[in-house]
């Protein structure tokens, strides 16, 4: 039994790293409890779905995808396009009719950029995640070229509110409340029960399907084992807050919560958990295991990867765009430059590492992430007497945990590699 | 004839050849659009003495087979802080120089030592870790930046805590190797001693690579289990080759604050080993080779580029920063040319 606590607590040691360091940033704000839940939900809806874009090309080996930049910058493009076109005239382009229109342009542009993506990475393996770490600064600068010096020369575009007086080049900030800010967020927005009594149920029916389908199949059983009756006292727990929360009249219950959004980032994860049962799934996870297997058993390896870096980039794309509906505000030349690393960071501290990731784990980071983020400059306040320690200290946060968590894998495969020589 | 070309060619390289030309061109691009070449080239001389010991930094590494120093930032605080005591402790001119070196290389080493350390656990990663490394250490330093004791009125900000962002080093050692001795030709101006102390690092560096411990070093990054089997010991001498790295990095920072006139702190030295990686790779190294002559070749060209080419664009496209972007570009285009030449294997 002891042993068993002492593994789960080195196996999951970031992540409790970071939930002490909440915890104790949380108190050391002394920001009420009611403005931290708020700031979460808000965050976890805006970032959550750029997260999850990260999990499919960990399963196919490829480490964390810091090219989700590049997705990001094809979702910023569609956006540019829209608000202008919105700016026009054009009331189709703004609003829910807008968001879809940027959808349907963004998807083309990533899927382009997602499969040069992999076609380089193909070239480098091995060293993917520096390779479109270095591939997302060199496309920010061609993205730089393309609308600091293209738009209004060789592009064609006229728009006195979007672009630098003098008529070439986009402004540095493309106020997104002419097209479609809250454009998901606005469809169904509900109060914080709600939410909670939407993910109790869903868990509930997740867990009586599984617990249906271990009473039929004993292997499954010993792979699972006792999970599904969590999940049930999990679900019942959310539900049984939400009804208290409604009851007690709770100043908690009147958190407007973004259904819409939240609805969509569930639809991802289901695509996600769908996608690995599907041939296509079992093609990443084969690859990703090991290449030269997949090879001999008849899988075009290369074909694959860039299949898992298309869908990788499309889902930044889409994230993206969800990420920026919410922040209401386009910053051109900035917006996509954090996504990659902070969407990796995230994720790592959820307790993902470069060959392993799951949709919980990217959901438990975002809440933690975000947590840090929201107290850090308070907390940095009420302990130094300086705001800047704590907005400097969630920056150090998020390189430290990419960097050591990069370092911990490269260790441990070292080590697992030197075992299997002295055995063979 | 064509047999004596190609053997003059082939060190250089063709691609080598192109950026040659190009930066020719840019030359007499600008003396065209009537800009003041001389002054052109006076930066041009003076950028490359500045950058040139950061670049030299990336030599060791590569040659013992850790690749690309991305982690550099190391030692580039590890310079600031040297620099930093040494106006604490109130030095001036030469001595002030010579103090902040003398204080950073110990410190440079042990933090060289401890970064090696974490290389060695991680073959094969390093360029990532390397660069989470980096960028770590930088942030960290920014929150040491706010809460250092110094007392110094040129480092404090006058109200409130922590370090000035810029700090000028005006009353202290600004431009100690760029101004003695300088040779004016014209209109041209030769900036001797910062190239005098340029070559003699590398001469420096160029002597260690051709003694044992460097061709050992040598031997370890062109096939470890050769040198395993030749009995050699492969995590020492990436250590070696790493502290050597990191000690560059902190003189190279000096100089590079010398000619500039002002120590950077806070996020300041966050992107600088990317410019350093790409000077070397543009001078012909790879990720598993280079010489002292990639670096010199290779940091005249980059920062050629960078300097003709900003005042000749702006002719061009006299809007925006044209030039700001084609470095972004070019910068990291031959990162990540490199790293596909490089390969990863099937």
């Amino acid at each position: 039994m002891k042993d068993k606590i002492g593994k789960i607590i080195f196996d999951n040691i970031v992540t409790i790293i970071f939930v002490v360091l909440c915890l104790l940033g949380v108190v050391a704000s002394k920001l009420p409890i009611f403005f931290i839940t708020h700031q979460l939900l808000l965050r976890i809806a805006r970032n959550s779905f750029l997260v999850l874009s990260l999990i499919i090309p960990v399963l196919a080996g490829m480490g964390l995808n810091f090219g989700i930049v590049v997705g990001a910058m094809a979702g910023q493009i569609a956006l540019v396009f829209v608000t202008h076109m919105a700016l026009q005239g054009y009331t189709l382009f703004t609003g829910v009719p807008g968001f879809f229109i940027s959808v349907i342009i963004c998807t083309p542009i990533s899927i382009l950029f997602g499969w040069i993506t992999g076609l380089i990475l193909n070239k480098t393996k091995g060293q993917e995640m520096i390779t479109s770490m270095m591939l997302g600064f060199f496309a920010n600068g061609l993205y730089q070229l393309l609308f600091l010096f293209l738009v209004g020369t060789l592009i064609p575009m006229k728009d006195p509110v979007l672009m630098i007086s003098g008529g070439i080049g986009i402004k540095n900030v493309v106020d997104l409340n002419h097209s479609v800010r809250y454009a998901v967020d606005n469809i169904v927005k509900k109060p914080l029960p709600v939410l909670l009594f939407i993910i109790g149920i869903l868990g509930l029916l997740l867990s009586i399907w599984l617990i249906y389908k271990l009473s039929k199949d004993q292997v499954y059983k010993k792979k699972i084992g006792n999970k599904p009756y969590t999940y049930v006292g999990i679900s019942g727990l959310l539900i049984a807050l939400g009804i208290y929360l409604n009851v007690s009249g709770s100043i908690f219950a009147t958190i407007q919560v973004p259904i819409s959004t939240y609805i969509v980032i569930v639809v991802l994860c289901i695509f996600n958990v769908l996608i690995v049962k599907t041939k296509l799934g079992q093609d990443f996870r084969t690859v990703g295991q090991n290449r030269h297997i997949a090879q001999v058993a008849g899988i075009n390896v290369d074909k694959v990867r860039i299949i898992s870096i298309i869908v990788s980039t499309v889902l930044a794309g889409w994230g993206q765009l969800i990420f920026l509906q919410n922040l209401g505000i386009l910053n051109t030349y900035g917006s996509h430059e954090q996504a990659g690393m902070f969407a990796v960071a995230a994720l790592l501290i959820g307790g993902a590492s470069v060959s392993r990731a799951t949709i919980g784990q990217g959901i438990l980071g975002v809440a933690l992430f975000h947590t840090l983020f929201i107290v850090s400059p308070q907390a940095g306040k009420n302990l130094f007497g300086n705001a800047q320690i704590g907005e400097y200290f969630r920056t150090f946060v998020a390189y430290g945990v990419i960097g050591v968590s990069l370092g911990l894998h490269a260790w441990k495969s070292l080590i697992v590699e030197k075992r299997k020589r002295s055995i063979g | 004839m064509k047999g004596k070309v190609q053997a003059l060619i082939k060190p250089i390289g063709i691609p080598r050849l192109i950026i040659v030309a190009f930066l020719g061109l840019l030359y007499v691009a600008a003396f065209f659009c009537k800009l003041p070449v001389n002054d052109l080239l006076n930066g041009h001389l003076v950028r490359v003495g500045m950058n040139g010991i950061l670049v030299l930094a990336m030599v060791p590494a590569i040659l013992s087979g850790i690749g690309p120093n991305f982690g550099i930032p190391v030692g580039i605080v590890c310079g600031l802080i040297g620099g930093l005591i040494s106006i604490e402790l109130d030095c001036y001119g030469a001595n002030a120089f010579i103090v902040a070196a003398l204080i950073s290389i110990p410190l440079a080493t042990v933090a060289g030592y401890l970064y090696g350390v974490l290389l060695n656990k991680v073959k094969g990663s390093e360029m990532m870790v390397g660069t989470y490394v980096g960028f770590s250490v930088v942030s960290l330093m920014c929150i040491a930046w706010l809460i250092l004791p110094f007392t110094s009125m040129e480092i404090k900000w006058p109200i409130g805590r922590g370090l000035r962002t810029t700090i000028s080093l005006a009353k202290r050692f600004d431009k100690i190797l760029n101004a003695p001795f300088a040779i004016h030709i014209g209109k041209i101006t030769i900036p001797t001693m910062l190239f005098v102390f340029f070559f003699a690092m590398c001469f420096v560096v160029w002597l260690f690579l051709n003694s044992k411990a460097g061709i050992a070093m040598k031997a370890v990054g062109q096939n470890s289990k050769f040198a395993i089997a030749s009995g050699m010991n492969v995590d020492q001498n990436r250590m070696v080759s790493t502290i050597l790295s990191t000690v560059l990095g902190a003189i190279g920072i000096l100089v590079y604050a010398q000619s500039y006139g002002f120590f950077q702190l806070y996020t300041a030295p966050l992107m600088m080993a990317f410019a350093a990686v790409a000077a070397i790779l543009i001078g012909g190294a790879s990720s598993t080779n280079a010489t002292i002559f990639h670096v010199i070749l290779g940091t005249f060209l980059f920062q050629g580029l960078l300097v003709v080419a900003l005042p000749v664009a702006n002719v061009i496209v006299p809007k925006g920063n044209l030039s700001e972007v084609m470095r972004v570009v070019v910068q990291y285009g031959i990162i990540l040319y490199a790293l596909t030449k490089a390969g990863g294997g099937k």
